[in-house]
C-alpha cells in the first residue's frame, strides 16, 4: 500500500483548504475598524517599551537544542533497527548498545558540564 | 456484534460499488475523501465536547458548578462561545509579521487532521492506512513546535516571544523520550503500520507488556500537548497566554480547536499503541471500544490538569532529561532483552 500517500496528498489539500474556508467566515461576519491603539502589543495595558520582541535569551536554550540534535539523529537510526531486530540477530542487537553507550557518554560529559541544568 | 462491526465496511463497499470498477482510482478517491471528511467532523465534534467537558471536569475538581447557563445543565455553551467567536473582530497587531502571524493558527489546526487520519479506528477503518504510520505521526506532530515558534515570532509581542522559546525548549526535550517509548513497541511487532500494531495486540494490549514505555508516553504526550501540569508555554499568571497573547476572533479560536484535536490525537495514539485499539469484548462493536478507550485517556489528562499545579521550568526540563530520557533506553535494553529470552524459551520449550 506504498501509492497510500497519494491519499496524503489529497489529506494535505484538505488540511490547507479548511483553515483558510474558515479563516474567511469572520472576514464576512466580523467588523473590522482598525486604529492605532488597538494595534499596539499587548504589555498589560502600558505603551510597549521596544518597537520589537527580540529578547536577549539564555545560552541554555542552545545547549539544550545541541543535545537534542544528537538524540534526535539517532532516532533516525534507531527506528530501522527496531524495525528488523529479530532478522538481524545479536551481533546488531550488541552493535546498536555500543552505539548508544557511545551517545550516552556524551550525554553524560553535558550533565556533567551542567548542560542539563536551568540556572 | 459481528454485524454491527462489519456495518462500516459493507457501508464502504456499498458506495465501492456505485463505481464501474470497485477499485478504479475514483472509487479509492471518494473513499480518502470521505474519510477525511468523517476526521474532521470527529475534530470539530471532539473540540466542542471536549471544551465542555474540560470546563465540567474543572468545576468538579475545584467545587464549583461549572458552565450551567445555557440550555440544559449549561450543554450549548461551547456553541455560543464558537458562534461568537466567529463575529468578533480578526486583530493583527500593526508591528506583527504579518504573513507568519496569519498562517501559524492554521498550521496547528491543520496537525491534528493530518494525524487522526491514519489511526485505524475500527477494524478496516483507516481513512489512510499507511505502511509508515509511526514514523508518519511523529513527523507531523513535531512541526506543532514550529507552529507555536512562529505564533511566538510573529506577534512582535514580548510575552509571545518568551512563550514560543518556551514551546521550543519544551517540546524539543519531550520529544526525545515520547519517540524512544515508542521503540519498544516496534521492536516486538516488527512493523510500522498502526493497523497491523492493532492486530498484533488481539491476545494481550501492550501495556501489559510495556508499562513503563506507556507512562513515559503518557507524561511526555501531555508535555507535547502543553497542557498543565507541563502548560510553562501559555502560563497565564507569568506571560498572559504565551504565544496565543496577541490573537483574537475565530484565529484564536482554531488554535483552540487544534489544541483539543492535537489532545485526541495524543489520546488516539496512546489507545492504539497501548491499549489495544479497537479491539475489546465482543460484547461492544470495536469503534465503541476505541472511543471509549480515547475517552478515559482524555478524562484522565484532565483530571491530571486540574489536579497538579504548574512545574517549575528546571524541574520540568531535569524530569524530561534526567528521568525520562535514561528510562526509555532502559525500555529499549529491556525490550531487546525480554525479546531473545521470550524466542529462547520458545527453542527450548518447542
Amino acid at each position: 500500500m506504498s501509492d497510500n500517500f497519494a491519499a496524503v496528498g489529497v489529506l494535505l489539500v484538505f488540511a490547507i483548504a479548511l483553515p483558510v474556508i474558515m479563516m474567511l467566515m469572520p472576514k464576512l461576519l466580523a467588523p473590522n475598524k482598525p486604529h492605532a491603539q488597538k494595534l499596539i502589543a499587548y504589555e498589560c495595558g502600558n505603551e510597549p517599551i521596544a518597537k520589537t520582541a527580540w529578547l536577549g535569551f539564555k545560552s541554555n536554550y542552545f545547549l539544550y537544542a545541541i543535545v537534542f540534535t544528537a538524540f534526535d539523529v539517532e532516532t533516525v537510526f534507531l527506528y530501522p533497527w527496531a524495525l528488523t531486530f529479530r532478522k538481524l540477530g545479536t551481533f546488531a542487537f550488541i552493535e546498536m548498545f555500543i552505539f548508544i553507550t557511545i551517545l550516552l557518554v556524551g550525554f553524560w560529559y553535558a550533565w556533567k558540564e551542567g548542560a542539563l541544568e536551568w540556572m | 456484534m459481528d454485524a454491527l462491526n462489519k456495518l462500516p465496511l459493507n457501508i464502504a463497499a456499498a458506495i465501492r460499488g456505485l463505481f464501474g470498477d470497485p477499485h478504479s482510482i475514483w472509487a479509492d478517491l471518494t473513499m480518502t475523501v470521505i474519510g477525511i471528511v468523517l476526521v474532521i467532523v470527529l475534530i470539530v465534534l471532539a473540540a466542542l465536547i471536549l471544551i465542555l467537558l474540560e470546563r465540567k471536569i474543572g468545576g468538579w475538581a475545584s467545587q464549583r458548578p461549572g458552565p450551567n447557563r445555557l440550555g440544559p445543565r449549561g450543554w450549548f455553551q461551547t456553541i455560543a462561545d464558537a458562534l461568537k467567536l466567529l463575529g468578533k473582530e480578526d486583530v493583527t497587531p500593526a508591528e506583527a509579521d504579518r504573513f507568519i502571524f496569519k498562517i501559524a493558527p492554521m498550521i496547528v489546526f491543520a496537525l491534528p487532521m493530518m494525524t487522526l487520519a491514519v489511526i485505524p479506528f475500527g477494524m478496516g477503518m483507516v481513512p489512510i492506512d499507511l505502511d509508515l504510520g509511526i514514523m508518519y505521526y511523529l513527523a507531523i506532530s513535531a512541526i506543532s513546535t514550529l507552529a507555536l515558534l512562529m505564533a511566538g515570532w510573529g506577534s512582535n509581542s514580548n510575552y509571545s516571544m518568551l512563550g514560543g522559546m518556551r514551546a521550543v525548549a519544551q517540546m524539543i526535550s519531550y520529544e526525545i523520550p515520547l519517540i524512544f517509548s515508542l521503540l519498544g513497541v516496534v521492536m516486538i511487532t516488527q512493523t510500522f503500520s498502526l493497523s497491523k500494531i492493532v492486530e498484533a495486540q488481539s491476545t494481550i494490549p501492550f501495556v501489559v507488556i510495556q508499562p513503563i514505555a506507556f507512562v513515559i508516553y503518557f507524561i511526555a504526550g501531555i508535555a507535547e500537548v502543553n497542557r498543565a501540569p507541563f502548560d510553562l508555554v501559555e502560563a497565564d499568571q507569568e506571560i498572559v497566554a504565551g504565544p496565543f497573547t496577541e490573537y483574537t476572533g475565530l484565529r484564536w479560536g482554531l488554535f483552540f480547536l487544534g489544541e483539543y484535536g492535537n489532545m485526541t490525537a495524543v489520546a488516539a495514539l496512546i489507545t492504539t499503541m497501548f491499549l489495544g485499539g479497537w479491539q475489546g469484548p465482543g460484547f461492544l462493536p470495536g469503534i465503541v471500544w476505541f472511543f471509549l478507550k480515547v475517552g478515559i485517556i482524555i478524562f484522565l489528562m484532565m483530571w491530571i490538569r486540574w489536579t497538579f499545579p504548574r512545574m517549575r521550568i528546571d524541574h520540568l526540563m531535569g524530569l524530561a532529561w534526567k528521568v525520562l530520557l535514561p528510562l526509555s533506553l532502559l525500555n529499549i535494553l529491556l525490550t531487546g532483552l525480554g525479546i531473545y529470552i521470550y524466542q529462547y524459551v520458545l527453542r527450548i520449550g518447542g
